[in-house]
């Protein structure tokens, strides 16, 4: 049994805004404090330490075939950052996409321990796994994308949704994932023609399906299936001047139902195509808060060196058009697309402060704290590592003005940030780092710290400086061992993979053999991801 | 008789899924739907027990395990070296050995697509799942490479034959361009051969790029091929609906390496301002790309890895096997799933035989003839289980369809590493 005695704990879950509290543990969950006998307990004494919940990253790309193409295709992200091996830990290598073990040592060392990888070609999911396996001690769940997948959309033209219902249900137990992601809908088929789509309305070729039906549709098997998770949503345009209404129109489009809208920043641009990038924050923040069926994670800019990934193949040719950096591409058979850029992000850029003032305004506009959430989308707008610079950013208003300064000086033009003296509260912060964002993945154990709770906390010092606070907890304990101590990694443990599985009708599989039959290079025994490959995991029951 | 299908051939990068294998005795009769290569892989499998050897005599494991991880920890410089024809459950362990001992790691992607691997760190890489070229290619080019005999059912599976979505006609519906120093089987079944002067790849690629670019070349031929063949060409590029670029060693070690893979690399991303256009190397062996992969997520790095600093270094020519043998630096070498002896240059195979050797393999190959430890293990995707992964990246489960007395590569890491923690503590 452990004790973590005299903290002043954040627990949002449970409404316990900074009350001295006492956590109790045994076999890696809190359990009740009545009756706990003190006597041959380990004690960690809190006094005038912070304790929160470990921290829950919604949206993050750690893992799989697109991170590992961006380690394979820039040695020179990794040259100078190292991490040298102990008797305890594996080296490593990395910024903004370090190795497998380097990136779970990171997160615990920043005071996280569940990570959601955000993006998995269910073809490629063994691949991903693979990866996930050699990520210690982090609990971690996949995203499997569906946005562009030719079942689906053969069962949508075809008025078949219930066929497609029992194959997402299929297809998560198939690739061990954990959610539905959708990248661009019908953008990402349209790029292997070189197309893509702009509106909702617009017509996918070759399948005459549009990307509200795509969406609609699987917002509404999510429901039906009972998912812990909501569809989870990157939207059309993304990164384009003027997106704000397209990111709107999609929100409306849902027509009430529950979904997650990843990285808003890069979905919530004004200003009229050919012309400069205005906020458009304002306009996507209003609707979130008007659509409360809607969670979002920001995807803030941090200035410096990132490297852009997603499943969004026509979004990452623009960017090398753009940029003129390096470019891969990988199209995926029947499935989706993705591409690799780096970037990187200039204060004096009026493009990138624009970016970054945008990512602002959106945590600063949202009024409900439980329904956006902290991410770079990393590595898209910068790495993870650096979440304890925005949580200043947002608790300091201070010094959120004085990075302000330094930005170019148009940016600042006309726009709301410099206005908006809203600051955090550690209440706040504890929302939107894991109570918000385990409710939102509805991750039942993680992101609090009540009786029957995973034993995943994080104690950090009670610093002035937010940023050097949450960049080096004084103690992270993951499944109630403590795993660091004073910002270094003391233990390392295995963490688990967490995936779902949907009942489905199995006469299903009949329909899917022809189907690869028709459509893959591979043969339909050899596609599901078996038992073997998650040696440590564990199934998140469905409602 | 037992019947296995789907079973997955791992000799060559196609890994071809749809094998049906047939079992009498625990020795395997059949091997349907394989090509030459994949049958003789299947069909001479031997499964009688081998003992490992020290110094040429027959020992017991713990005393093999012990001698060999002896070795490693004697050394001041280990290298690692092979990979490729192992699972990726096996690379991941091999790695974690190299991290441990801080020593030198390199596959043989160092003598095959190396220069792959660094043209793309320069140039990037547009590239997509073998099933895109399948169901969209209508221009198909293979570039220095004979897939007739060193992939001899690409062309059916995935890129000449295959009928897709838009290409229901399959060959009908594909023009098929080969470009090469000289005719192969390949060319014979091209509609268009393009022989270039050996070592002037760069200079056709360039070409391309220039008139591509709309530039005109004030010359009547480029590395032994008219410009009126090579405008015809990129007329052909820009005009198709999605085309893609095969490439092989032809490319990637004559003259220029990566430089060639830069050009070709950099003509294929242009293209596609004007349609889809993508390519993607012929990987040899058949889990290249899984050493790739794993050695890039643990790494960083995909060949050329040292530890020596106790963080992952990248060096190619520095941390390269061939040039650290060479130049008489590794004193002591592990060789996992490959025969360098046999491959390398007479200097750098010399040097194995001059130097504590251990060899991890099934066969006794002509590196294991050199070794001072033989540790002979089970066959993956025969009689071991494992991952690999095709030239496109895609993963595949290879499964264990007959028995063998031998441990897999995987337990036999599992254990030096054990002993060599002793060894170090």
């Amino acid at each position: 049994m452990l004790g973590i005695i005299n903290g002043e704990v954040y627990d949002p879950q449970n409404g316990i805004d900074g009350q001295v509290r006492d956590i109790w543990i045994e076999d890696g969950k809190v359990i009740s404090s009545e009756g706990v006998g003190r006597a041959g307990a380990e004690i960690i004494d809190a006094t005038g330490l912070v304790v929160m919940p470990g921290g829950v990253d919604i949206h993050s790309h750690i893992v799989g075939a697109k991170v590992n193409s961006g380690r394979k295709f820039c040695p020179e992200d990794h040259r100078d950052h190292v991490r040298t091996r102990t008797t305890l830990t594996r080296s490593g290598s990395g910024y903004t996409v370090p190795t497998t073990y380097l990136t779970g040592y990171l997160y615990a060392e920043m005071g996280y321990t569940t990570v959601m990888e955000a993006a998995t070609a269910p073809l490629v999911a063994r691949h991903t796994h693979e990866e996930l396996e050699d990520t210690p001690i982090l609990d971690k769940g996949v995203f499997i994308t569906m946005g562009n997948n030719h079942f689906i959309m053969n069962c949508i033209r075809d008025g078949q949704r219930e066929k497609a219902r029992d194959y997402v249900a299929w297809l998560l137990e198939a690739s061990k994932g954990y959610a539905i992601k959708i990248v661009n809908p019908g953008g990402v088929e349209n790029w292997k023609w070189g197309r893509n789509v702009s509106e909702v309305d617009d017509e996918v070729i070759g399948f005459g399906v549009t990307p509200r039906q795509i969406i609609t549709t699987l917002a509404w098997i999510n429901d039906e299936l009972g998912l812990p998770h909501v569809p989870h949503i990157h939207g059309l345009n993304l990164g384009g001047i003027g997106n704000a209404r397209t990111t709107v129109e999609t929100i409306e489009a849902l027509e009430g139902r529950r979904a997650h809208f990843c990285h808003l920043q890069f979905l919530s641009y004004g200003g009229k195509p050919g012309k400069r990038l205005r906020s458009g924050a304002a306009e996507t923040a209003r609707a979130v808060n008007e659509h409360p069926n809607v969670t979002v994670d920001v995807g803030q800019v941090i200035f410096g060196q990132a490297t852009t990934m997603t499943s969004d193949g026509p979004l990452q040719y623009r960017l090398h058009q753009l940029t003129g950096n390096k470019w891969l591409n990988d199209d995926v058979e029947g499935e989706t697309g993705g591409g690799v850029v780096p970037m990187l992000y200039k204060r004096k850029n009026l493009f990138n402060a624009v970016q970054w003032l945008i990512g602002m305004e959106l945590f600063l506009l949202i009024d409900d704290p439980w329904r956006v959430f902290l991410t770079t989308d990393h590595p898209n707008a910068g790495p993870f590592f650096c979440y304890p610079q925005v949580i200043k950013l947002l608790m300091d208003r201070e010094y959120r003005a004085e990075v302000l300064e330094g930005i170019h000086p148009r940016a600042r033009k006309g726009a709301l940030l410099p206005e908006l003296d809203r600051e955090y509260s550690l209440y706040e912060i504890a929302v939107i780092t894991r109570a918000g964002t385990a409710r939102a993945l509805g991750l039942q154990d993680k992101g609090h710290l009540g009786v029957g709770a995973d034993a995943d906390v994080t104690i950090y010092a009670k610093l002035d400086d937010k940023e050097e606070m949450f960049a080096h907890p004084t103690y992270v304990l993951k499944g109630g061992e403590v795993v660091v101590r004073d910002g270094q990694i003391v233990r390392e443990c295995p963490g688990r993979t967490l995936y779902v599985t949907p009942p489905y009708d199995p006469g299903i599989e009949a329909d899917l053999r022809a189907h690869f039959e028709e459509c893959y290079t591979i043969s339909f025994d050899n596609y599901p991801v078996a038992a073997e490959y998650l040696p440590h995991c564990e199934v998140v029951p469905c409602a | 008789m037992t019947r296995i299908e789907n079973v997955v051939c791992s000799f060559c990068g196609c890994l071809c899924d749809d094998i049906i294998i047939e079992v009498e005795d625990n020795c395997i009769t059949a091997a349907k739907k394989a090509c030459a290569n994949g049958r003789s892989r299947f069909l001479n499998v031997h499964t009688q027990a081998a003992q490992p050897t020290v110094d040429g005599k027959e020992v017991d494991w713990p005393q093999a395990i012990d001698a060999a991880a002896r070795i490693l920890t004697d050394a001041a410089f280990p290298l690692i070296y092979g990979l490729s024809s192992t699972a990726s459950e096996a690379q991941r362990k091999v790695i974690a050995l190299a991290d441990l001992l801080g020593a030198t790691i390199d596959s043989t992607s160092s003598v095959c697509h190396g220069p792959t691997t660094i043209g793309i760190q320069s140039q990037g890489e547009p590239t997509c799942t073998l099933g895109e070229i399948k169901h969209r290619a209508d221009l198909v080019i293979f570039w220095g490479c004979n897939p007739t005999e060193a992939h001899p059912r690409h062309y059916a599976r995935y890129s000449v034959l295959a009928r897709g979505k838009l290409t229901p006609q399959g060959r009908k519906d594909r023009t098929v361009v080969l470009v090469d120093v000289r005719p192969t089987a390949s060319s014979k079944k091209a509609d268009i051969f393009l022989q270039v002067r050996p070592g002037c790849d760069f200079d056709v690629l360039n070409a391309l790029r220039a008139l591509l670019k709309g530039r005109d070349l004030d010359v009547d031929e480029v590395g032994g091929v008219s410009v009126a063949q090579l405008q015809d060409l990129v007329g052909r590029m820009k005009d198709c609906r999605f085309g893609v670029i095969f490439f092989g060693m032809g490319v990637t070690q004559t003259g220029g390496k990566h430089l060639n893979v830069t050009e070709l690399l950099a003509l294929v991303a242009e293209l596609n301002a004007h349609t889809r256009f993508t390519t993607m190397p012929m990987r040899g062996h058949g889990n290249v790309a899984g050493a790739d992969s794993t050695l890039t997520w643990q790494t960083g790095y995909p060949f050329a890895v040292n530890f020596a600093r106790g963080y992952p270094q990248y060096n190619p020519g520095e941390f390269t096997a061939v040039d650290m043998l060479a130049r008489g630096e590794a004193d002591a070498a592990l060789a996992i799933a490959s025969d360098p002896v046999a491959h390398f240059p007479r200097q750098a195979a010399q040097r194995l035989s001059q130097i504590p050797t251990i060899v991890l393999d099934p066969e006794m190959s002509l590196t294991a003839q050199v070794a001072r430890v033989v540790l002979p293990t089970a066959i993956y995707g025969i009689s071991a289980a494992g991952t690999a992964y095709r030239m496109d990246n895609v993963p595949l489960p290879l499964k264990r369809v007959v028995d063998s007395p031998q441990p897999t590569d995987e337990q036999v890491l599992d254990w030096m590493i054990e002993r060599v923690k002793t060894c170090s503590a």
